[in-house]
């Protein structure tokens, strides 16, 4: 497990090592990539959702070759803590894998908050079976069946009948979920309730009450180690932890109806196809669309419209831009799926907005 | 450096509230920082306090006193009561001390009574050695290594007493790796170097003159134990357990990672369930309103509950000391 981390680290730095090359080469091939032309200086301080802090370490290192005289920083506490600091002050921007509650909007005393949204992955429903010889296919409702203990055999009649010609063995399945509270969580549940709105009971939200049978671990890398050492176990994981630890996962039906496995292709194609609303809020869980991956989530970074001062504006501004612009290409190495164009280029109209 | 000089410094020191011009300025200067330091815990103590309970009086208005000590504790339904995680903080510290300190007693007595002291000197290491481990490598460890290890364990003792009254309702099945009782263990594994120190050094202030007589009337060493050690030192073991219990009540990070984080009260000790702190750890992040505001409320009864604690454990500890010197 240790080896394979460290792997997935080289993977990471790998792809920093690309982004250096990017820039490098977009800063000498062509001026008029926006934000090189004039230096700026400053602090940005960020935190939030965990979910994009692979990217934004990333990102960071990446823009610092860009911008030398800014200094970006991004701690990962958690959507809501990011979200309380950002109304608190405390930081410039704050990710969130969720827009704001309405409970909390007292909080940000009517201010404008723009919405950024900058990372699509997929959730995986990896699986531990080693005797299955082709993948799982699962449909919501199936899932939705088994997250709540109604099914809880591998080889009940609900599994067999979407898995043709496959043996399934007659053990007990064991359910992996998040013990902290999460954004993975909040979205796997939100799939749920907008794929099968009439089985599933449990509602949304970033804590879940799961049946108590339910294997709790912390983390994404946690409930991968539930899965990798249970035979049996199922739980909802986020693509690139699951793609670090190696386990195996499962083909989701979507809403045209197909089996897809997950893939940085299906997430983005799902974010393609949801609405997005004008203030570009949008839940990428099952979108429309033949390649479509249902389980996608998205991440957004939250600023204020109405910045202190100019200059904070101006590196908002670049800083944002950078991850909205080349920063994409940074994420199908790192097992995230870039904006679809149609949100992308919104997003970076929507930067005017921010004013000084 | 007799009777006088302790006689004396009472005195100075009561009137050190009035900074006489007559002392020396380095006098002085100590005296105002040694106030301050003092000063500084009290204020501090008072602040977090205070803004705890402000953060969480929407938890305690919303719920009320049924709502609070309910069972369901369901952030989606919008329900936040917080009886499980206290059965589950009061059974796993209840589970590490009757494992931890008949263990932490032992090897008190053993260093003090029955090994020689150039024996006991790496035997203290090595358990002072278990006070360094940081709770999280404890949790870690507990998780990927005795976890998975206990379950066959768990299984085999289910398998057991599955159908006996009583028994099996404790140690049956449902069993998971990550339980009630694993939390305990790790947590009497965590409690048991502070349990044994103190005890260790309660014990070794009983008079030598009064071990010497009980020997010198024919006792045996388990009658001079017995007879002399422990009523002379029973209330600084009982003041050792309950630093322990103190220590067991508010230990977050092991606990949140091996305690199997499901909000529920059973009588099985191999199920998962939840504690206080590790609920605080594990949901702050993401939590909002007033799902936030109970989790501050659990803080503030966290708070009030290791007060309790300590307030019990000094009169217990005062009590035996008065009994002590009247016998």
């Amino acid at each position: 497990m240790h080896l394979r981390r460290r792997k997935h680290g080289a993977t990471a730095i790998a792809a920093v090592g690309g982004a250096l090359l990017l820039a490098a080469c977009s800063s000498s091939g062509s001026p008029s990539s926006s934000s090189t032309s004039s230096a700026l200086s400053g602090t940005l301080n960020g935190s939030g959702s965990t979910f994009q802090l692979v990217y934004q370490q990333a990102a960071i290192s990446a823009f610092k070759s860009l911008q030398s005289g800014m200094t970006v920083n991004y701690a990962g506490v958690g959507s809501g803590t990011g979200r309380t600091n950002l109304a608190a002050g405390t930081v410039n921007f704050a990710g969130s894998d969720s827009p704001i509650p309405s409970t909390d909007l007292p909080l940000f005393k009517g201010k404008t908050v723009l919405y950024f949204p900058v990372v699509i992955g997929p959730i995986t429903m990896a699986y531990n079976l080693p005797t299955l010889t082709k993948p799982l296919q699962l449909t919501p409702a199936v899932i939705s069946d088994i997250f709540q203990a109604k099914v809880t055999k591998w080889n009940a009649p609900e599994i067999a009948a979407i898995n043709p010609g496959v043996t399934l063995p007659s053990i007990p399945i064991t359910l992996a979920v998040r013990s902290d509270s999460s954004g993975t969580t909040a979205n796997f549940s939100l799939f749920l309730v907008d794929s099968s709105p009439s089985t599933w009971k449990l509602g949304t939200g970033s804590t879940i009450s799961w049946p108590s049978t339910a294997h709790a671990g912390s983390g994404n890398s946690g409930v991968a180690q539930v899965v990798k050492s249970t035979a049996g176990a199922i739980g909802y994981v986020d693509y690139s932890t699951a793609k670090a630890s190696g386990l195996t996962f499962a083909s989701v039906k979507n809403k045209d109806g197909n089996y897809v496995a997950p893939s940085v292709a299906g997430a983005s194609a799902s974010a393609a196809g949801v609405t997005v609303n004008p203030d570009l809020t949008f839940h990428a869980v099952w979108g429309t669309g033949a390649t479509a991956y249902p389980i996608t989530y998205q991440s957004w970074d939250l600023v204020y419209a109405k910045q202190p001062n100019a200059n904070d504006a101006k590196l908002l501004k670049a800083y944002l831009g950078y991850l909205l612009g080349d920063g994409q290409k940074l994420l199908p190495a790192l097992n995230y799926a870039p904006l679809p164009s149609s949100i992308d280029s919104s997003a970076v109209a929507q930067l005017s907005k921010i004013t000084g | 450096m007799t009777a006088t000089a302790p006689a004396d410094q009472p005195t100075r020191a009561g009137s050190a509230g009035v900074l006489s011009a007559k002392r020396p300025l380095g006098d002085r200067t100590f005296q105002i920082v040694a106030l301050a330091a003092g000063l500084l815990v009290l204020v501090i103590l008072v602040l977090i306090a205070a803004t705890t309970t402000d953060q969480s009086t929407s938890w305690f208005a919303k719920e009320g006193i049924t709502g609070i000590f309910s069972k369901t504790w369901n952030p989606t339904a919008n329900q936040f009561g917080a009886l499980s995680f206290l059965f589950g903080t009061a059974v796993t510290a209840i589970i590490a001390l009757i494992l931890a300190v008949p263990v932490s007693l032992g090897i008190a007595l053993l260093l003090t009574e029955v090994v020689p002291r150039r024996w006991a000197r790496p035997v203290v290491y090595v358990v002072d050695l278990l006070a360094v481990v940081p709770s999280v490598v404890w949790g870690l460890w507990g998780i990927l290594v005795f976890a998975p290890w206990l379950q066959g364990i768990y299984s085999s003792i289910g398998n057991f007493f599955n159908g006996v009254p009583v028994l099996g309702n404790l140690f049956g099945p449902p069993t998971d790796g990550a339980s009630f009782f694993t939390a305990g263990i790790i947590l009497a594994f965590m409690i048991t170097p502070i349990v044994t120190s103190l005890s260790r050094e309660v014990i070794a202030t009983v008079p030598t003159m009064d071990r010497e007589g009980a020997y010198a009337l024919g006792a045996t060493r388990l009658e001079m134990i017995r007879g002399v050690v422990l009523p002379h030192s029973q209330g600084g073991i009982v003041g050792a357990v309950l630093l322990g219990l103190g220590r067991a009540v508010g230990e977050t990070i092991a606990v949140a990672l091996v305690i199997g984080s499901s909000a529920t009260i059973t009588s099985h000790l191999f199920a998962p369930g939840y504690t206080m702190p590790a609920v605080i750890a594990n949901q702050f992040g993401e939590a909002t309103g007033v799902w936030k505001a109970g989790l501050m409320g659990l803080g503030v009864l966290l708070f009030v509950f290791t007060i309790i604690i300590n307030v019990v454990a000094r009169g217990v500890v005062e009590r035996s000391a008065r009994r002590g010197r009247g016998a």
